[in-house]
């Protein structure tokens, strides 16, 4: 995958070089291990800072809001979906994009990685199938496959779905992957339960937003949390407002939500918030066989009307 | 909101039309009836912020 590379920073430098673009958005080196930044470049000198490994969980479309210049981008699988999910909600146009397409092998889960490391991590390397976690005094060597994000392991696209040049060729899509099963588990326990489960996985939350802005999704310009006229939701950590938002947050990417694990990858406190999210995007699968972001023809579920909609909770 | 575990009983949905005030009425009476047959509700109470 650090093969990547090469390529990318070629692209970027001769798009920037040709003048092709304005800026390039792609990822450079972060200051903490695992932790790959995102990254704006203007001029073909600064190609070089540009990275690719798989530390690039970051979802990049997120930094395309509403631009007006021409932009080259760096997507992977989920990236291209957000890009086409933005063009569709009127957030960037087709055209001012120059999409740099990566086939991604799924990205490393740094909570993971942070729990099994016998001590503070201070640089993770990979190498082929392994992935090499170096401290201050031990080097672990782990097995990539089973060091993927969560969200990576029950990945269905992991080529860009649109894009102006590959950095190389596809790479095998994951068969045999079974997307739901966390949901299932979670729809076939009592109400009570249910309940339980939620209380147990929002318990550690501080509320710091990490997950909405590293969402794609959430581009209001005053999200509901933050309004306070009116104020629909408390803003301490009382249980009941902290579900509030989770849930509230969750509808608002009914239909949108690519699964990219932006959201759960920023958490600081390791909640898995796509068991929320999870949910509606396989409650649209099943009800409307609708997966986002992967064509620019169709219009999203939830902003169409048709006559075979499901509709029997309604009387 | 069933799958985060809130009780389905205490979820309803209804179309009704502005001219439908009868069925306005009815849905109403019958939300009101079976909510109060379930008794008040645990989940999403706040309790009120402690007086200082």
């Amino acid at each position: 995958m650090t093969g990547y590379v090469d390529k990318i920073r070629e692209i970027a430098e001769r798009l920037l070089r040709e003048c092709k673009v304005d800026k390039v958005i792609g990822f450079r080196r972060g200051t903490v291990p695992m932790m790959n930044e995102p990254c704006i470049i203007t001029k073909p000198g600064e190609a070089a800072q540009l990275v690719w490994d798989g530390h690039c969980g970051i979802n990049l479309a997120n930094y395309l809001t509403d631009r007006k210049e021409r932009i080259g981008v760096v997507a992977k699988g989920c990236d291209s979906r957000n890009i086409v999910n933005h063009i569709i909600e009127n957030k960037i146009k087709r055209d001012q994009l120059f999409i740099i397409g990566v086939p991604c092998q799924g990205m490393i889960d740094r909570h993971r990685i942070a729990a099994l490391a016998s001590g503070e991590v201070l640089a993770v390397s990979e190498r082929g199938e392994e992935v090499v976690v170096q401290g201050a005094d031990f080097e672990q060597t782990l097995a990539r496959a089973d060091m993927l994000q969560q969200n990576c392991r029950v990945c269905w696209h992991r080529n860009p779905v649109i894009f102006d040049e590959m950095v190389a060729e596809p790479v095998a899509e994951q068969s045999g992957v079974d997307r739901y099963q966390d949901v299932r588990h979670v729809e076939s326990l009592p109400t009570e339960q249910k309940w339980d489960f939620f209380e147990k996985l929002l318990a550690p939350c501080i509320r710091c937003y990490a997950c909405r802005n590293a969402c794609p999704l959430c581009y209001c310009p005053t999200c509901f949390v933050d309004e306070s006229r009116p104020q629909w939701v408390g803003k301490g950590q009382d249980p009941t407002d902290t579900r509030t938002f989770h849930f509230l947050r969750a509808y608002h990417c009914a239909g949108r939500c690519t699964d990219c694990g932006a959201c759960e990858r920023a958490c600081p406190v390791g909640i898995n918030m796509r068991t929320f999210t999870k949910k509606l995007e396989k409650d649209c699968y099943d009800l409307f066989g609708w997966e986002t972001g992967l064509t620019l023809e169709t219009r999203p579920p939830l902003d169409v009307y048709r006559p075979q909609d499901p509709g029997s909770f309604i009387k | 909101m069933e799958h985060m575990g809130i009780d389905p009983g205490r979820l309803q949905f209804s179309w009704i039309s502005s001219a439908e005030s009868t069925k306005f009425v009815e849905v109403v009476k019958d939300v009101t009836r079976s909510i109060k047959a379930l008794g008040p509700s645990e989940h999403f109470v706040k309790s009120k912020a402690k007086a200082a």
